[in-house]
């Protein structure tokens, strides 16, 4: 079975700054794999590559069965190609009700002709209403989105990359700034997802990481340096000097 | 589906409904048409100030929702006005040379009528033969087509080559203003092909329609305003109304995060730029046979300035907003500067509004960029008891327990 996603060879600099050197793995179809790394290991370009905002300086990023190359393509149709990325800090459009949002992000023509003759059927009003109810905020539909706690954004952000049905969502820190229970609740989402798609979560929570449960990579100044189970990567004595042994 | 359309958007109806009053009473007062009460000149400014509301409303769909300051949208506007202007004076000189000719006894061939109205309108610049882009001036359909197609080309390549650098913010301001400048400076040369700083002139008289009164044709001129800004106010407010709404609004805000939606939000600002500019160039081919002449000074950048003061101070995001900012400075502004304002004497000094009135303006739209950012619009929020809590200028909400907006009225 090839993978759903194949990073092989990719280097970027940044002004003399090496951020990712010669990076490749690949993520399967239907997996919940977990990046961890110090500060400044190149988790975040890793991300930024991925998903269109940086273009890599060599190397070659391919998506999907027909191996699509990702770095001829802009961050809409990367997006549009079945790529979803979850921010650290929620940005979801505040001026806008959380229903809007949602309608959004739902999966339909990008095009703006097509969004303008676009009108909401009873099938999107329920899919909004699901949705809704999977992220806890079906009270608050008619809300505006910017009135929302932190926590609460948060599940929005999760909401509107459901809608989106993305292929691979790639996730940042889900459980910077929420409470245990909010915790709790995203493990249990995340690993649910990973059942049809494949789910990539950069985080430097090692505990939040444990509850995850599945195969961790570990980079370091910008390539990977352990892959395998957590109990695995965590025996790995350059892990432990690198990473581990800092605390 | 246009029942909930109205539904969703009552705003509308009263507008269209205060829209058709005003025509009505309008013509009811008119010489034209009615008991004479307003003075024909008068119905011009009117019509035109329609005019004004109506590139306002564009301005407003431009900036207001989607984030977008152009200052150039009053050069679509006057392009707009030399496409029609172009062929009002081919026409009309037409018929008077036609005349002039018929005098000699002789009739005149194609080319001695080609020959006689070149020199009448290029006489001024001391040419006497049509420019090429004089080649449609003689068809009515093509120059209307042309209104819409030369600014609409325009916004295309222009836009497309912004926006596809991202060029955001400030510096596509800076650009837009450029090129209005450009354009100016072109139209200024005698040799541009449309008589340079002269201008066309004369636009007030419509072809073959001689014996009828000014009264009348500043009537029809009104009432095709009025049409035109009811047409295009139901039209952006049906844009702005769906998921297009949705996503220009979005774009405004934050629009990384569109591009993640998978949005192509550089064929979003592209389309509405277009628009917006198709948009202007209806008003301004309204508005210059209103306004009698037109020359390259209506696209100095200061125009395109007075458009986004404004929809400023009018209130921008909000459709009617836009329309009242419009109407309410542009009236304010010819009552003043007309010199029907009386001067007011300090003894030491007179205050001749004439000077001021630019300076009340420039403080006006200070004051209320700070103190009331939704503008004259945000009244009607205050009338229906919707206030916004004072933020001071963090967002409502960053924590647990965030209130609602009903909760924290006070």
């Amino acid at each position: 079975m090839t993978a759903l996603l194949e990073v092989s060879g990719v280097s970027v600099t940044f002004d003399g700054f090496r951020a990712i050197n010669n990076l490749s793995f690949n993520i399967e179809a239907a997996e919940l794999r977990a990046i961890i790394g110090p500060n400044g290991a190149g988790k975040t370009t890793f991300m930024d590559i991925v998903t269109g905002k940086t273009r890599p300086d060599t190397g070659t990023v391919t998506f999907g069965e027909r191996s699509i190359s990702l770095l001829s393509l802009s961050e809409a149709q990367i997006a549009r190609a079945g790529v979803g990325r979850k921010f650290q800090r929620p940005t979801v459009f505040e001026d806008q009700t959380v229903a809007e949002n949602l309608t959004m992000a739902l999966k339909a023509q990008r095009a703006p002709w097509r969004v303008l003759f676009w009108r909401e059927t009873q099938a999107d009003r329920d899919k909004v209403a699901a949705l809704a109810a999977e992220v806890g905020l079906s009270d608050a539909l008619a809300r505006k989105s910017g009135e929302l706690s932190h926590g609460q954004k948060q599940w929005l952000e999760i909401g509107m990359l459901l809608a989106q049905e993305p292929r691979l969502l790639l996730v940042d820190e889900p459980a910077a700034g929420m409470t245990l229970a909010e915790r709790e609740h995203t493990t249990a989402l995340l690993v649910e997802m990973a059942k049809t798609r494949a789910v990539v979560v950069v985080e430097h929570d090692m505990e939040f990481v444990r509850r995850l449960n599945c195969k961790v990579t570990v980079l370091h100044e910008g390539s990977v340096l352990a892959e395998g189970s957590l109990d695995h990567v965590t025996r790995n004595p350059q892990v432990i000097e690198v990473y581990l042994g800092r605390g | 589906m246009s029942r909930t359309f109205f539904a969703k958007n009552p705003s509308v109806l009263w507008f269209l409904l205060i829209l058709a009053l005003f025509t009505l009473a309008v013509t009811v007062l008119s010489e034209a048409y009615g008991v004479a009460f307003i003075s024909t000149s008068f119905v011009k400014t009117l019509g035109k100030t329609l005019c004004l509301a109506l590139v306002a409303l564009a301005m407003d769909l431009i900036w207001g929702y989607a984030g977008i300051l152009s200052l150039g949208h009053m050069a679509f506007f006057a392009l707009g006005g030399y496409m029609i202007g172009m062929w009002l004076m081919y026409a009309r000189t037409d018929e008077i040379v036609v005349a002039a000719l018929a005098q000699g006894g002789l009739p005149a061939t194609a080319e001695e009528i080609r020959q006689g109205v070149a020199t009448q309108i290029f006489g001024v610049v001391g040419a006497s033969d049509f420019p090429p882009i004089w080649y449609f001036a003689h068809s009515f359909w093509a120059q209307i087509a042309l209104v819409v197609l030369v600014p609409g080309i325009l916004a295309l390549v222009f836009g497309w080559l912004a926006f596809r650098s991202r060029v955001t913010g400030v510096y596509l301001s800076i650009l837009t203003q450029a090129m209005t400048l450009a354009l100016a400076l072109y139209l200024f040369q005698n040799d541009s092909g449309l008589r340079g700083n002269n201008g066309l002139s004369g636009l007030q008289n419509l072809p073959g329609l001689d014996a009828v009164s000014q009264d009348d044709v500043s009537m029809w001129f009104f009432w095709a305003s009025a049409l035109a800004l009811g047409i295009g106010y139901l039209l952006l407010a049906w844009v702005v109304s769906g998921k297009f709404g949705s996503v220009i609004r979005a774009i405004r805000d934050d629009e990384q995060r569109v591009r993640f939606l998978g949005y192509s939000v550089e064929g979003y600002k592209l389309f509405v730029f277009t628009l917006t500019a198709v948009i202007a160039a209806i008003a301004g081919a309204l508005y210059y046979p209103q306004a009698g002449i037109i020359n390259p000074a209506e696209l100095a950048p200061i125009a395109s300035i007075y458009l986004a003061v404004w929809v400023a101070i009018g209130g921008r995001g909000r459709l009617y907003g836009a329309v009242i900012g419009a109407a309410f400075v542009s009236l304010l502004s010819s009552w003043f500067t007309g010199g029907r304002a009386p001067s007011i004497p300090l003894g030491f000094y007179t205050i001749d509004w004439v000077d001021w009135w630019l300076v009340i303006l420039g403080l006006s739209f200070v004051a209320v960029t700070l103190f009331a950012p939704k503008g004259i619009g945000g009244l009607f929020d205050l009338a229906t008891g919707l206030r916004s809590p004072n933020r001071r200028g963090a967002p409502l909400g960053p924590d647990d327990g965030a209130l609602m907006e009903k909760e924290a009225k006070e």
